[in-house]
């Protein structure tokens, strides 16, 4: 077999094999961090084209179709397999191990599936992958956490597959190309990337399940889902109008909840599902511009939402918790982090000079020049809503706000030089576009940093900067004392109170009102069919000889009907 | 040189017989030695042999041939004829591959919940109900099937009531089978015997000419009636399945095993050779069954049986109700009609086979432990028996339909057959029926992997030769996940051959 007609993902999954077998400690820790190494000179070294080619029960899969939209996706997964196993050194778990691999395995083959069924089974394998990295937590709550997670997973796998198989009656092909909305094959599977992407009131599965995992499986998990989803959708639903409002209302909902989010892991989650409203976007937008944007921006947010992971799991590792009320000041002790963590602040929050203003600019940019402008002012203001909840809230409530007199020791060094090698990777893109523009799937004639866009962006920043600023001196300056943590979250939540609680109060009655209807009637019926179905039920129960011959007769009567009328 | 051609030739030329033959004559050779050990050997070399013979008729029929063998030389109709082609050489395979796969098994299981004194009628039994299956299979007389099949029936009346040495309800069990079985042979032998007035021969392939010849009537109509009801009894169609859950339950491992993975399935095998080779579907009444009786049966099993499984606290049980919803499948791709449905119908089969053999025999190997197969008792048994439980997991795969594994071929297969046909509705209720198939095995996994161990139950797998076949059957269930040449050529070729003369 040639090189290249190795499936990269088949590398992933004979090392997740073979891990198990190395006896555990350094070695083995050192072997999950070559392989995405070797993936990536694999990938770099790939020449345009379809590999990789198998006839599987009459159908041609296609292992390997290597353009350069695949191509980047797949090198940005191999560069968060390595920093995710690197960030991972200290831990002893197999499971955990082996899941990320295959996990890691798994989107990538999925990246480079070129056919659908072949992304149908890379599909179910990432959420079967990834699971394990919630259950390795080993609590009650991460169980079943897990479960809903898994449930969901595999539902948008099982949507896809009935999408597949409708459209391969429709068509007669399965090849995974460009697909125009319209029939229920194309819906079904729109769907199904709809959930994996996490689109507004498909989304909670993603808030429930990645503050859930383990520190280094947030991390992980992070990075592979959702970018998944939005490759699939960027090379399944280019140009789609309706992804533009889908995206835009993404951008900006999670906002509030990310707002008034106590749990700092959560509050990342929340601005995840933000981010990926971007991406979204720009698929919709569908053009050149816009799709370089969506790639640049999935390159850039792996590697800064990586790290603003990796930055608060460390202070979670040290410290025991993620939540923002009972951290504070650690920036003491724990400087390179709390810069770290700054550092992808301000990429997430897009600071010119850093890796989002080079990608998200293309996305803005995008939706100006193509008129929608209110869809521009959207992502203009959930620009801002990152700024405030993710750029400013997570490193300010983490290391500095109100001393928690906590002084942990610095982060572990293997977590330290994961971080600051993302870091390094996130300033660098933002000095340094040409190389992520040179990846990119189409010719890029684009330069971030014109007068217009720095200034526009700064302005931005440094008015939403200003606001925060201005609130927490004139409102209450909260007092030095021990319960202070809690009083600045809540003059915090100060920024806008009344609308927000009223929102999210509305939204959570709605929402605990349908879960408890939907909830109840389930219960109702499960246990109307236990009822008639269980072991004691009158399906199940043990007949006696003389029913079955009644029934006998009942069929033979009926038989003897249908033939003779 | 030239005699030893001739014997070859000679011995090629009676292969059909040989196939029926080989494990008849050493039923009463067990029997006769009387010895325990030897019993078990005697029994193990004639599957064997069995299984060797249906893979040389395989390859002889794969292309479509068809062999006829004259029984004493007299030329059919008068005589008894064995007709062999794709359809039934492919089933031939099952039954006795399943038939030694399952006998290399039974030695340690056997020994295990049996009363030694019984040990060589069982493995007599067994080979009886083995000899019965083939000789149902391969034979194009339709007298003759209602022979084998009364053969196979009683030696498996026996081998249910051999589990009474672990639990006694498997007599009641044996009994309820005897007297049900028997009413379904007799429906099937009157139906036989209508044939036989209206048609004057009992020949296969005569009576499907004389019956297209003369047209139908009345008494043709009910001869369809009563087999298929007769027949449906012994497929555990829905409604009829009321003696499969208590069989399956309390019959020994290694009983259940193989007759989940076979005796079904030439039930269904024979529906399929009298439906399409005797009678034709085009004939508007048949056609009216098909639709009216045994699509409507199928979907309610699909579901019903589904749904009972869930509930089940008794694993064995569990993967009982799950058989009879399986069946569903089968019956749904025969009352599709078309050849991809009943490429899908007899794909199942093999399946179905494996995988239910697999989870059969695995189910065993851990009852051998724990004592009993109910659920509490099965707690945490994934540390305790990683590679059983293992093994549970892959067919467990299969069973739902998982891509990469057996069971997935033959739900794309039925899937697809019926959407050509156009039946959006029936493609949606395969799909929502294996999510239910999803919920019991989930739940299996749930006991097995992720509660504490019961106490008292040490660490430590079956015997070897327990082991091997369940690996054989789990490894199986992969390899024709991802190779389906074998599977897929052999059943559509099958499909063909029982289609043939429709068209």
């Amino acid at each position: 077999m040639m090189p290249e007609q190795f499936p990269i993902a088949f590398l992933f999954i004979i090392a997740g094999l073979i891990v198990a077998f190395i006896p555990q400690g350094r070695g083995r820790v050192s072997f999950t961090m070559l392989v995405p190494i070797f993936a990536a000179w694999m990938i770099w070294n790939l020449q345009p084209g379809v590999y990789g080619q198998v006839e599987f029960f009459g159908l041609p899969m296609e292992m390997m179709r290597v353009d350069k939209l695949s191509t980047i996706f797949g090198l940005v997964f191999c560069l968060a397999s390595f920093i995710g196993n690197l960030y991972a050194w200290h831990v002893r778990d197999t499971v955990q191990q082996v899941a990320a691999l295959l996990y890691a395995g798994s989107a990538i083959g999925a990246v480079f599936a070129g056919d659908l069924v072949t992304l149908f089974i890379y599909w179910e394998g990432t959420a079967l992958a990834s699971v394990f990295l919630i259950w390795a937590r080993r609590t009650e709550g991460a169980y079943y956490t897990g479960l809903r997670y898994l449930i969901i997973q595999v539902g948008s796998g099982v949507i896809l597959l009935a999408g597949i198989v409708l459209l391969h009656g429709e068509t007669g092909s399965i090849t995974f190309e460009k697909m125009t909305l319209g029939s229920l094959a194309t819906w079904l599977i729109f769907l199904a990337f709809g959930i994996k992407c996490a689109f507004p009131l498909l989304h909670n599965w993603l808030q429930d399940s990645y503050p859930a995992a383990t520190i280094t499986g947030t991390v992980i998990l992070s990075a592979f889902t959702t970018k998944l989803a939005v490759y699939a959708l960027a090379r399944g639903f280019p140009g789609t109008e309706i992804l533009i409002y889908i995206g835009a209302v993404m951008t900006l909902f999670p906002i509030f909840f990310a707002e008034i989010e106590n749990d700092l892991r959560r509050v990342l989650a929340y601005s995840l599902n933000n981010q990926l409203g971007f991406m979204v976007v720009g698929i919709g937008i569908g053009t050149e511009l816009s799709l370089n944007g969506t790639a640049a921006h999935a390159f850039a947010h792996i590697l800064y939402k990586g790290l603003l992971f990796m930055s608060v799991g460390a202070v979670m590792y040290r410290t025991g918790t993620s939540k923002a009320s009972e951290l504070g000041g650690l920036y003491r002790t724990m400087p390179i982090t709390a810069i770290c963590c700054l550092v992808g602040a301000a990429s997430i929050s897009a600071f010119p000079l850093f890796s989002g203003f080079v990608s998200k600019s293309l996305i803005l940019d995008a939706s100006a020049s193509n008129g929608y402008t209110l869809v521009w002012i959207a992502l203009v203001f959930a620009s801002a809503g990152v700024l405030s909840h993710s750029g400013i809230k997570i490193p300010f409530f983490a290391f500095f706000a109100h001393d928690s007199g906590k002084r942990p020791k610095e982060a572990p060094t293997h977590m330290l030089i994961a971080m600051v090698f993302t870091a390094f990777l996130c300033i660098f893109i933002g000095v340094f576009p040409e190389p992520l523009y040179a990846l990119l799937p189409y010719p890029v004639d684009f330069q971030p940093y014109t007068t217009s866009h720095v200034v526009g962006q700064l302005q931005l920043l440094l008015f939403a900067l200003l606001a925060f600023c201005v609130l927490m001196r004139t409102g209450i300056h909260p007092p030095e004392i021990r319960a202070i943590n809690l009083d600045s979250d809540w003059t915090y939540r100060k920024f806008a109170p009344m609308v927000i609680t009223k929102i999210a109060a509305v939204f959570s009655s709605v929402w605990t009102y349908q879960t408890t209807f939907w909830l109840g009637t389930f219960d109702r019926i499960v246990e109307g069919f236990y009822h008639s179905h269980g072991p004691e039920g009158r399906i199940a129960r043990v007949w006696p000889t003389g029913a079955m011959v009644l029934w006998i007769a009942i069929l033979l009567a009926g038989t003897l009907l249908v033939s003779f009328y | 040189m030239s005699i030893e051609i001739s014997a070859i030739s000679d011995f090629s030329r009676h292969l059909p017989v040989l196939q029926v033959m080989v494990p008849f004559v050493a039923a009463p050779l067990c029997v006769l030695l009387n010895s325990r050990s030897l019993a078990w050997l005697i029994a193990f070399i004639a599957s064997i042999a069995a299984f060797g013979i249906s893979m040389l008729l395989l390859a002889q029929v794969i292309d479509g041939s068809v062999i006829s063998y004259h029984m004493g030389g007299w030329a059919p109709p008068l005589g008894i004829e064995y007709r062999v082609d794709a359809a039934n050489a492919f089933l031939l395979l099952i039954v006795s591959g399943i038939g030694a796969i399952v006998l290399l098994y039974a030695r340690a299981s056997v020994e295990a919940e049996i009363a030694p004194k019984n040990h060589i009628l069982f493995y007599a039994c067994y080979l009886l109900c083995l000899t019965g299956m083939l000789g149902v299979v391969i034979t194009g007389d339709a007298f003759n099937v209602f022979v084998f099949l009364e053969i196979s029936s009683l030696s498996t009346y026996v081998l249910v009531a051999l589990g009474a040495n672990r639990d006694k309800r498997a007599l009641t069990a044996a009994y309820d089978y005897l007297i049900m079985g028997t009413i379904g042979a007799t429906f099937f032998v009157i139906g036989i015997g209508l044939l036989y007035v209206s048609t004057g021969t009992l020949n296969m392939a005569d009576l499907a000419v004389r019956i297209a010849e003369q047209g139908d009537n009345r008494t043709i109509r009910t001869a369809l009636a009563f087999i298929v009801v007769g027949m449906g009894l012994k497929v555990a169609i829905y409604p009829l399945h009321l003696w499969l859950p208590n069989a399956y339950t309390y019959a020994p491992s290694a009983v259940t095993s193989f007759l989940a993975a076979t005796a079904t399935k030439v039930a269904v095998y024979v529906l399929l050779r009298f439906m399409f080779t005797i009678f034709q579907p085009a004939y508007l009444f048949e056609a009216r069954t098909l639709e009216f009786i045994i699509l409507p049966f199928a979907l309610i099993a699909m579901f019903a049986a589904s749904f009972v499984a869930i509930f089940q606290n008794d694993v064995k049980r569990l993967f009982a109700y799950s058989s009879i919803a399986q069946i569903g499948y089968m019956l749904l791709g025969i009352s599709i009609v078309t050849k991809t449905g009943l490429t899908a119908t007899i794909i199942h089969l093999f399946n179905h086979g494996i995988t239910k053999g697999a989870l059969f025999m695995a189910l065993g190997a851990i009852t051998l432990k724990t004592g009993s197969s109910f659920l509490d008792r099965l707690r945490g048994m994934g540390k305790l028996m990683p590679w059983t439980s293992a093994a549970i997991v892959i067919a467990g795969l299969s069973l739902i339909g998982v891509p990469g594994t057996a069971g997935f071929i033959s739900k794309w297969v039925l899937v697809e057959g019926a959407i050509e046909k156009g039946w959006w509705w029936v493609a949606i209720l395969v799909v929502a029926s294996s999510l239910l198939a999803v919920i019991y095995v989930w739940k299996l996994i749930e006991v097995l992997y992720l509660s504490e161990p019961a106490n008292g139950i040490t660490k430590g797998e079956a015997p070897l030769t327990m082991m091997i076949p369940i690996w054989i059957l789990a490894l199986a269930c992969i390899f024709f996940g991802l190779n389906t040449d074998v599977t897929l050529t052999a059943a559509s070729t099958a499909a063909e051959s029982l289609l043939g003369v429709a068209r």
